[in-house]
C-alpha cells in the first residue's frame, strides 16, 4: 500500500472513518484557526466558531419549507441536516465592522486606519451551494478595481473543508442552479458521507495543497471505486429529491423583459419588507455605513453593516427613496439575483441554497416567482 | 478606502443654498471631467460630489455642494481652514474624446452645471475649430451659478444661451424651459447633459429628435451611494453600478432605464 500521506495531490480521493470528522476539527483547532462548523442551537442548524469538536451538530435533520424550518434529532448522520439560516458571508463580511476611526481637534481631522483582521478561519461543513456562493461574493467584494482589502484579508486566511449532499431539503434547488449537490472545485478538501451508524465514512477529495497537508492528521486510506460510486449516487438522488428548479437558460434575459409584468403587483401584496431574504441569503453583499460618535463629538468611527434593499432609505435621494413601493423593491431584489448580477459580475447572483424561501415570514418561493414572471398574462 | 483629509481654501456663494469649496488635498492627483470625490465630516458621514473643477491641479480640487441633507448642510457650511475627509476619485467621466471631428452642445440643468464646468473647459479650448453651444437652465436668476466663469467661456467662443424658469420683474433674459434652447447640428454632434433626471430625459429625447444619435448624448446619472468604490449595492440601477459603470451613461443605455418607474 503506497504512503497516501506522501501523495496526498490535488484531485486524489481517500476515505477515513466517521470519527475522522473531529480529528480533522481537533487538528484545525490545534494549528490555531477558528473553526466554524455547523452547530445545532436555538432550534437550528447554525454557523458558529466551536472550541471542542463534539460542539459539531450531528445527528439531526431539518425540515424546511416555505416560511417553515425545523430542526428534529434522528440518527446518527453528521451531515444530513443540510443547511441552517447561517450564511457564510458572516464571517467574511461581517454584519458590521469598523472601516476606520476619526478624531477631530482643532488643527483638523486625524483617520485612523482599522486593521486588518488577522483572521485564519477553517470553515468546516461548506454545502455546495455555499461554497458557489463564497466564490460569486469573491468576485463581487474582490474582482473590481476596488478590491475590498477586509474581506480579502479573511478570506485569503480560510481554509474550505466542504461536504457534498445526499440529503436535499424541501427547499433546496441547487441542481437546477448548477451548484450541487456535489462540490466540483473551490474547496481545500470536499467530503461526502458514506453509509450510517457504524459504517458511516467519509470519502475525502483533495482540492488544494493546503487540503492535502490536512491529510497528515488523518487516518486515511486510498477510496476505492465503490466510494467513489457511492458518493456519485448519493448525490445524484439528492439531485433527484429536489422538487424547486429553475430553469437558467435565458433566464436573465427573461427576468429583464419582465419589468412592467403586472405580478410584480401581485408578489407585493404579500410581500412584507421584512430583509429576512436579503440577510439569510449568502450572496447578498449589500452594505451601508453609518457614524458612530462618542458624545463629545470629537471621536467619531465609520462603521460599514449589512443593508438591505428592502430598506425604503437604501435608495434615498434628495426629495425621497428612489424605490417607495414595496413591488420596487422586490423587483430590485429579484431582478438582481436573476437577472443584472449577470449583468454586473458575469453570472447569476443565486446559487439555489433556498434559505429566502424558508426563512420569508410568509414563504414567497423565488421559484415560484420567478416562473410566474416568465410567463405571459392571458 | 481610507479616506485623506483634506482643508477648505475658499468658499464661494454660487446660489442662496450652493457653495463652491477650493480644497486642498495632499492626495489629489487630478481626474477625468466628471468623476466624483467622496466627501465627509466625523460623525455626519460621505456624500458623493462631482469635481468641478481643478480635474488638472494636483493638490488643490474644488467641489460645488448643495446643502439638501444633513452631510451635505455639513459640508456646505464649512468655512476656509476647516478640514473634512476625501476620497477619489471614482466613477467614469464624461467622454470628451468622443466628440472629435463633431459639434458639441453641452445643456446644463441648474447644479447640473458643476460636473459639466471641467468639461466645459475641456472644449473652450478647443472652440474656435467647431461649435460649441452651452445651454444653461435655473430655476430663477438668482440659481445661475458660476456666473465668474459666463464671460470667459464666451471670450473662448462658446455660443452660451442662458434661461430661467421664473423671474423677478426686471430680468431683461429669457424665462422658459432649458429644452426649448437646445440646438444641434448640422453634422454630427456630440451632447453632455446634467442636471434634473425629468430635465435630462426630456433633453435627450429633445437631442435625439435633432437628430442626435443616442450613443453621441451623455448624461450624468444619480443614485444614492455609500462606498464609491462598487462594494455596497446602493448605486445600482438595474443591470449598471453607477459608480463604477456610471455616473456617465450614453443615452442608448440609459434611456432604456430612465424609462421604467421607480429603477
Amino acid at each position: 500500500m503506497p504512503d497516501v500521506r506522501q501523495s496526498g495531490a490535488m484531485g486524489e480521493a481517500f476515505v477515513m472513518d466517521g470519527g475522522g470528522i473531529e480529528r480533522l476539527a481537533a487538528h484545525l483547532l490545534a494549528e490555531g484557526r477558528s473553526v466554524v462548523a455547523p452547530v445545532a442551537r436555538d432550534g437550528a442548524v447554525v454557523y458558529d466558531a466551536i472550541e471542542d469538536p463534539a460542539e459539531i451538530a450531528r445527528g439531526v435533520r431539518i425540515d424546511s419549507r416555505p416560511g417553515h424550518y425545523r430542526m428534529e434529532r434522528d440518527g446518527t448522520a453528521w451531515f444530513d441536516h443540510v443547511i441552517g439560516p447561517t450564511p457564510w458571508k458572516r464571517f467574511l463580511h461581517p454584519p458590521r465592522e469598523t472601516l476606520y476611526s476619526m478624531t477631530r481637534s482643532d488643527d483638523g481631522i486625524e483617520v485612523e486606519a482599522t486593521p486588518l483582521p488577522q483572521a485564519s478561519f477553517a470553515f468546516l461543513g461548506v454545502r455546495p451551494c455555499d461554497l458557489a456562493a463564497i466564490g460569486v461574493l469573491d468576485r463581487v467584494m474582490t474582482g473590481g478595481a476596488h478590491p475590498d482589502p477586509r474581506y480579502a484579508a479573511r478570506r485569503n486566511g480560510t481554509l474550505i473543508i466542504a461536504v457534498n449532499c445526499r440529503v436535499s431539503a424541501e427547499t433546496c434547488f441547487c441542481a437546477s442552479m448548477g451548484s450541487g449537490p456535489r462540490a466540483d472545485a473551490g474547496y481545500d478538501l470536499a467530503l461526502s458521507e458514506l453509509g450510517t451508524g457504524a459504517q458511516t465514512r467519509f470519502l475525502i477529495e483533495v482540492g488544494s495543497a493546503a487540503g492535502s497537508a490536512l491529510l497528515e492528521a488523518l487516518d486515511v486510506a486510498p477510496a476505492t471505486e465503490a466510494d467513489l460510486a457511492e458518493a456519485r449516487w448519493n448525490a445524484a438522488a439528492a439531485a433527484d429529491a429536489q422538487t424547486r428548479a429553475i430553469e437558467t437558460e435565458g433566464l436573465a434575459r427573461d427576468i429583464r423583459a419582465a419589468a412592467e409584468h403586472p405580478h410584480w403587483d401581485e408578489v407585493a401584496t404579500r410581500c412584507l419588507n421584512c430583509t429576512n431574504c436579503t440577510m439569510v441569503c449568502p450572496t447578498c453583499f449589500c452594505s451601508t455605513t453609518v457614524e458612530v460618535s462618542d458624545l463629545t463629538g470629537a471621536h467619531a468611527e465609520r462603521q460599514q453593516r449589512w443593508d438591505s434593499c428592502f430598506n425604503v432609505g437604501f435608495s434615498h435621494l434628495h426629495g425621497g427613496a428612489v424605490r417607495q413601493s414595496g413591488r420596487a423593491r422586490y423587483r430590485q431584489w429579484l431582478t438582481h439575483k436573476l437577472s443584472t448580477w449577470e449583468d454586473q459580475f458575469g453570472e447569476l447572483g443565486c446559487t439555489g441554497c433556498g434559505r429566502c424561501i424558508a426563512w420569508c415570514p410568509v414563504g414567497i418561493d423565488i421559484t415560484e416567482e420567478a416562473a410566474s414572471l416568465r410567463r405571459t398574462e392571458p | 478606502m481610507l479616506p485623506g483629509v483634506g482643508r477648505v481654501l475658499s468658499c464661494r456663494t454660487e446660489a442662496p443654498d450652493v457653495v463652491t469649496h477650493r480644497i486642498a488635498w495632499d492626495g489629489w492627483e487630478g481626474c477625468a471631467p466628471g468623476q466624483f470625490n467622496m466627501l465627509g465630516l466625523p460623525g455626519l458621514g460621505e456624500v458623493p460630489i462631482s469635481v468641478s473643477g481643478g480635474t488638472r491641479t494636483p493638490g488643490e480640487v474644488l467641489h460645488t455642494i448643495r446643502a439638501v441633507g444633513p452631510v451635505s448642510r455639513g459640508l456646505a457650511a464649512l468655512k476656509p481652514g476647516a478640514a473634512l475627509t476625501m476620497r477619489g476619485p471614482y466613477g467614469r467621466g464624461w467622454p470628451v474624446e468622443a466628440a472629435d471631428g463633431a459639434q458639441v452642445t453641452i445643456v446644463a440643468g441648474g447644479l447640473g452645471l458643476a460636473p459639466l464646468r471641467p468639461v466645459i473647459r475641456h472644449f473652450a479650448e478647443t472652440a474656435r475649430a467647431r461649435r460649441v453651444r452651452l445651454v444653461i437652465g435655473a430655476r430663477s436668476p438668482a440659481d445661475l451659478g458660476f456666473l465668474q466663469d459666463y464671460d470667459d467661456w464666451r471670450g473662448a467662443g462658446i455660443d452660451l444661451a442662458l434661461t430661467v424658469d421664473h423671474a423677478p420683474p426686471g430680468w431683461p433674459g429669457r424665462v422658459g424651459v432649458v429644452t426649448d434652447l437646445i440646438s444641434a447640428g448640422p453634422g454630427r454632434t456630440v451632447a453632455y447633459v446634467c442636471g434634473p433626471e425629468i430635465m435630462m430625459r426630456v433633453s435627450a429625447m429633445r437631442l435625439q429628435a435633432l437628430g442626435v444619435d443616442a450613443g453621441d448624448i451623455f448624461l450624468s446619472l444619480e443614485r444614492n451611494m455609500k462606498c464609491g468604490a462598487g462594494l455596497c449595492g446602493h448605486c445600482q440601477l438595474g443591470p449598471v453600478l453607477l459608480c463604477r459603470d456610471g455616473p456617465v451613461l450614453d443615452w442608448a443605455r440609459a434611456r432604456p432605464l430612465m424609462m421604467v418607474e421607480d429603477l
